[in-house]
């Protein structure tokens, strides 16, 4: 379900508006605090609510992961690299707090300098591959990638 | 002329009576505008449904000697300090009109009801430095901030409804400085005109925020400190083995000391949009 605002907590910084993939969340021009523009549109990505410095907007999340009426909210801390979030079932006695690292890279660490990359040949054009496909999805280089190859251990509680 | 009383030269056309009933009556219509508007948002019934839903999530009592705390935390950062703002364009704005505008009102009120007597050229000098950074604060906000703020981008020259309170602001600040620069009678009432637009239309404009944000701040710290945390989820000590243990995923992934992960997000300011 798609994303709301809490008009006492924002502040219309526009760091939500900055990352939106959709370009959904804008600044209101009337009372100037961020909504959704395009709820229809929002695929609940959660970039906004994670990138939002005063924890000022929200999803409903979707009964299939919690009966309707509960309360999700996440906290995305990138000094100590971790996502959190908490989950209220609507009778206020299931409280559940859950905690993952961030597995996506540092922030600006990847921005691609394409300037700098040699243009691709001809063998490249015509190649099934994308351009920059990552390593652990190539299967001709190497073949499938295991937890083995890339020195992990299966373990309880760890998403791979 | 910077440090002269523009409302003793007036008095010889205004009487110093009416000037002061004025003053006293846009206090009165500020007062009934946000009454109103309380009324009307139902602010002061969501500020207090909140906080009963939050009491229930709460993990301590947050005693009367640490909510004054709070409350004077409040005040030194979130009002007196506009700490709030992240983008620190704003906050600078911000702080020009609101030290502004409230150093220009007490003045105001000095000058007029000092006006039979003798007033120090010190008042005078900051009626005019409020009033003077009021316009700087507010328009750097208007034609930069505002433009910039908006996904729309839409120019300075397309004005709304909601831009009663910032228009109506710059425009009594800056016929204000116009008129005690040229003394005309047609800016003075121009003057008043932007004044009681500004003080008249409290229940339509956005002057009430002041009253409701330091609440709205208030409480955000008094639910971080009763633990319901705004149903916010907590954000543990990495390095402690009772978190490591209930989620393996942080050494595998990060190891026995989870290293610093750069600033993420506040790495630089949104202006993209």
């Amino acid at each position: 379900m798609p994303t709301f605002v809490y008009m006492t907590r924002c502040d219309g910084c526009g760091q939500c508006v900055d990352i939106c993939p959709s370009d959904i969340m804008h600044i209101d021009t009337t009372i100037r605090r961020a909504y959704n523009i395009e709820p229809n549109m929002c695929w609940e990505c959660y970039s906004c609510v994670k990138a939002c410095p005063h924890n000022a907007i929200d999803v409903r999340g979707y009964a299939d992961f919690a009966p309707l009426g509960h309360s999700v909210r996440v906290r995305r801390d990138e000094e100590k690299g971790v996502i959190a979030w908490r989950i209220i079932f609507r009778n206020g006695e299931k409280d559940m707090n859950l905690l993952a690292p961030i597995t996506t890279k540092p922030w600006g660490q990847c921005t691609p300098k394409l300037k700098e990359v040699p243009a691709p040949s001809k063998e490249m054009r015509d190649s099934q591959l994308l351009f920059n496909e990552p390593k652990y999805i190539r299967l001709d280089d190497g073949g499938l990638h295991t937890l083995e190859s890339n020195g992990l251990k299966m373990q309880a509680g760890v998403c791979y | 002329m910077i440090t002269s009383n523009p409302f003793a030269e007036l008095s010889a056309f205004i009487a110093p009576g009416v000037m002061q009933a004025y003053v006293v009556l846009m206090i009165l219509l500020v007062i009934g505008g946000t009454l109103l508007d309380v009324k009307h948002k139902k602010s002061a019934q969501y500020f207090f449904e909140k906080g009963k839903s939050l009491k229930k999530l709460a993990k301590r009592e947050v005693g009367g000697a640490e909510k004054i705390g709070l409350a004077v935390s409040t005040l030194a950062n979130e009002v007196l300090a506009s700490g709030e703002f992240e983008n620190p364009d704003r906050r600078k704005s911000h702080l020009l009109m609101m030290y502004g505008f409230v150093t220009f009102v007490v003045t105001t009120a000095i000058l007029i009801f000092g006006v039979e007597g003798e007033t120090s050229g010190f008042v005078s000098l900051l009626w005019h430095l409020g009033a003077l950074m009021v316009c700087v604060g507010g328009y750097w906000f208007w034609f930069k901030i505002r433009v910039d703020v908006r996904s729309e981008g839409h120019a300075w020259h397309d004005v709304h409804l909601s831009d009663l309170f910032i228009v109506s602001l710059l425009l009594t600040t800056t016929l204000a400085l116009v008129w005690s620069l040229l003394g005309s009678m047609l800016i003075f009432a121009l003057f008043i005109a932007a004044a009681t637009t500004l003080f008249g239309t409290v229940y339509w404009s956005k002057l009430a925020h002041m009253f409701f944000k330091p609440a709205a701040a208030f409480q955000k710290k008094v639910a971080k400190a009763d633990g319901s945390l705004d149903k916010l989820p907590e954000l543990p000590e990495l390095t402690d083995p009772v978190v490591k243990e209930r989620y393996p995923d942080i050494p595998t992934y990060m190891g026995e000391t989870p290293p610093y992960m750069g600033l993420g997000i506040k790495r630089e300011a949104p202006t993209h949009y």
